[in-house]
């Protein structure tokens, strides 16, 4: 680490918890039931149009039936658009209809909240898919992540309620009240920087300097020519032109880090210069993507009247995220030593970032791109702005278990913080099981349903992913998409399964994953990533909120205090960390000792 | 059933116009406004014809530029219409040969230069169109350029240390030059 690198973290941490705070008290004044300013323009037409009862709550049941229905409704649109969009307006650079798999994929993704890419953005979407379809997914995602855990805490709170609050209420006020005046402010401030926003055709500019590049030649059958070897033969093609894409890429930027969901509108994602042009939207979106998430514990406290619970919860996810961004940051800085044996300076100085540049931006150098590796993979995000199939092997491991974790660690806008708060139910049946009590939090007693719920909810993922690896390793279509060789090879198909299947979205991306099988594996992994465990958790909610409030006893375990904390950290690690140690140990742990490995064989060849 | 299919589809079509009609609307009115340049991607413009983008890099081999960060974008380096990294492993032996064969080149073009080579010359971009080389990758293409162009070395130090940006606040930006403005204002230098 060195010192640019620690100011650039502690100024990040400092504002990042700083604007949380009153945020999330301004979420929890959305999740309240009273009326907001201006609901009679911006809310109470939309509920008369759609028969919505305002007042009306839901049980879970009624409350999940309508999540599910909604978002299906979403997926089917979202689909429908891409198979069409070859017939529909605003498609200048006339794309072609999406393939049946793909568009299946990229619907399933984007409802969940994943946002995995198996398309490159500026090469298969027309610009009509990209805003109605792709980017209203974006709030739609969001805003039920966050409404699943309103009504979550709401159940915490109430004293043997049968209602837990209005689907239809959470998502219109969510989207209407924070996801959208946020995303109008952080779009203006991004066009600002450079990202593009309009509907023009993609532009052909003539450029300094002609490129010479070998190109497949294509034989008069229309397909590639492929010599006696069977190898394709290459022609010599000059270009005077560069492409220009442009598209409404900075409205669909803003919501895309905001609400977590990490969809780029280009192939590279945050990478690309029309994304992400400049230091400053860099650490701007670096920031964006982690505050909803941290806000919410904030909004947790303010709902359960007790500001500790939030502060503590929000404790053990930025210890955690501290340690892993210190380690990223350190492994990238690091460099490649197998590289470091060549005529190359790979070290930090004030005339280069240095360290492992492989996949990197310049303009955002090392550190930021091991931090953002953290803070998208911590936050279920998932955007880039580095290939992460280049990082070093740890540095590329704790992105990795980040996903692992369950996306627990700031997650996903409100996944994120009923995920935890699941972990926080495991936490004090674990207490409770070592100094035999009933466990109870907040006042709730947790008891056996609840537990066979939390146990769907933590065990679903390690399923899907360890299961959908081995699957993808056994077949031939599986092995086929990996691009590395070895242990990376391996690591690029976990990492898949990790992505996918924790609703996070980012890639090793070397992995040729836009086939039908990784199409149709990883869009069942997304869909029941999400939703086997949404149901779960209001099935918990439905039976808390019928249970009394227990009053504190001075038997009552604390659960906003240090010692919490720790337990908590460590429920999160031993539950989420342990069912993944064989897996990444034959992945990135054995990439790590071949590199290091290599160093030292060639020190003694030199000797 | 039908309890739930008119909240959802009414409010789904509702919604859906709000967040994806108007608001990217009203997003490409305040940025055209606002900032018509940027929102229409920055473009370069030389004698009066557009000749790139300040944000989007662009491919040079003659030995008269400075040279960009390798792209591996396919078919052609820098292309903006697909852009992509290398996604090489760090223990993949083809990026170790990818990274020599870059040495190999630069070394071919500057044979008395026997300085190490800044890394982010010889490795990928993430984007493949990587507008911007380290300070240092400049500084060590300089004596090339100076001697191509039979210009003193001096001048073309000045000019990186006139075009380069360096961290604001001191952590917010790396050092860098961009290559495509160097490049313009290297072919404007008089003589």
């Amino acid at each position: 680490m060195t010192p640019t690198s620690w100011l650039l973290f502690i100024v990040y941490l400092a504002l990042l918890l700083a604007l949380a705070y009153p945020l999330g008290r301004l979420i929890a004044r959305v999740a309240d039931p009273k009326p907001l300013p201006l609901s009679s323009v911006l809310e109470k037409p939309l509920y008369r149009l759609a028969g919505v009862k305002a007042g009306e709550g839901m049980s879970w049941s009624t409350y999940a039936i309508s999540v599910l229905v909604f978002n299906l409704i979403g997926a089917v649109f979202v689909y429908g658009i891409q198979r069409l969009q070859n017939l529909l307006p605003l498609n200048p650079q006339n794309m072609a209809a999406v393939t049946a798999d793909s568009a299946f994929n990229t619907s399933v993704s984007f409802v969940t909240n994943t946002n995995w890419q198996g398309y490159g953005g500026e090469a298969t979407m027309s610009y009509l898919t990209q805003m109605l379809a792709l980017a209203v997914q974006n709030y739609f995602s969001a805003a039920t992540g966050i409404a699943v855990m309103f009504v979550l805490i709401r159940a915490f709170v109430a004293r043997s309620a049968k209602t837990l609050g209005n689907f239809w209420v959470d998502l219109t006020r969510v989207t209407v009240y924070v996801l959208l005046p946020m995303s109008i402010v952080f779009a203006v401030f991004l066009v600002s920087q450079g990202v593009v926003q309009n509907f023009s055709a993609y532009k052909e500019v003539s450029t300094i300097e002609k490129v010479v590049y070998q190109q497949p030649k294509i034989g008069p059958d229309g397909q590639p020519m492929k010599d006696a070897k069977g190898e394709s033969v290459m022609e010599e093609a000059t270009a005077a032109t560069q492409t220009l894409p442009m598209g409404p890429a900075a409205s669909q930027i803003a919501i895309k880090q905001l609400g977590t969901n990490g969809g780029g509108f280009f192939n590279v994602n945050s990478a690309h210069p029309y994304e992400n042009p400049t230091p400053l939207s860099n650490f701007a979106e670096l920031f964006a993507i982690l505050l909803i998430p941290a806000a919410l514990c904030f909004t947790f406290g303010d709902m359960v009247r007790d500001k500790r619970q939030g502060i503590a919860l929000l404790a053990a996810m930025t210890a955690i995220f501290v340690a892993a961004s210190l380690a990223t940051m350190h492994f990238e800085q690091q460099g490649n030593p197998r590289i470091a044996a060549l005529h190359v300076d790979q070290v930090t100085s004030s005339a280069q970032t240095g360290g492992n540049m492989e996949g990197k931006e310049v303009r955002f150098g090392v550190d930021t791109s091991a931090l953002w590796a953290v803070v998208t993979t911590a936050a279920s995000n998932g955007s880039v702005n580095a290939m992460h199939d280049s990082f070093t092997p740890l540095g590329g491991a704790v992105p990795m278990l980040m996903m692992q974790l369950g996306e627990v660690v700031f997650g996903g806008v409100g996944s994120g913080l009923y995920g935890m708060l699941i972990f926080a139910l495991m936490t004090v049946f674990i207490a409770g099981l070592m100094i035999g009590r009933t466990p109870e939090y907040l006042g709730k007693k947790i008891e056996s349903f609840e537990i066979k719920m939390i146990s769907i909810a933590i065990l679903v993922t390690p399923l899907l992913v360890l299961v959908g690896t081995a699957i993808a390793l056994m077949t031939e279509a599986g092995r086929a998409g990996i691009a590395n060789p070895g242990a990376h090879g391996f690591s690029e198909v976990l990492y898949a399964l990790s992505s996918a299947a924790n609703n996070n979205g980012s890639a090793f991306a070397g992995l040729s994953a836009n086939t039908p099988f990784y199409n149709t594996l990883l869009g069942i992994a997304m869909w029941f990533g999400r939703f086997a465990i949404i149901i779960p958790v209001l099935a918990i909610a439905g039976s808390l909120s019928a249970k009394k409030r227990l009053e504190v006893t001075a038997g009552t375990m604390p659960t906003h205090g240090p010692l919490f904390i720790v337990l908590l950290i460590g429920t999160v690690l031993i539950v989420g960390a342990l069912t993944y140690i064989p897996a990444l140990a034959l992945g990135p742990v054995v990439e790590h000792l071949q590199l290091v490995g290599t160093t030292v064989t060639s020190a003694k060849a030199g000797q | 059933m039908k309890t739930y299919l008119r909240p959802a589809l009414v409010l789904f079509v509702l919604l859906t116009f709000i967040t994806g009609v108007a608001y990217p609307l009203l997003i490409t009115g305040l940025g055209q406004a606002l900032f018509p340049a940027q929102a229409s991607g920055s473009l370069v413009e030389r004698d009066g014809k557009p000749v790139g983008s300040s944000l989007i890099g662009q491919a040079f081999s003659a030995p008269k530029y400075f040279w960009s960060r390798p792209s591996a974008t396919s078919p052609m380096p820098n292309n903006g219409s697909s852009s992509g990294g290398s996604n090489l492993g760090p223990t993949n032996t083809a990026l170790v040969d990818a990274v020599q064969g870059r040495i190999d080149a630069l070394q071919k073009a500057d044979p008395d230069n026997k300085q190490l080579i800044p890394i982010d010359l010889v490795t990928a971009s993430a984007s493949g169109l990587d507008p911007h080389i380290s300070i240092a990758a400049a500084q060590y293409q300089a004596s090339r350029i100076a001697s191509t162009r039979k210009i003193p070395v001096e001048k073309v130090n000045a000019l990186i240390e006139q075009t380069q940006e360096v961290a604001v606040l001191g952590f917010l930006g790396e050092p860098r030059v961009n290559v495509l403005a160097i490049n313009l204002a290297l072919d404007a230098i008089k003589l």
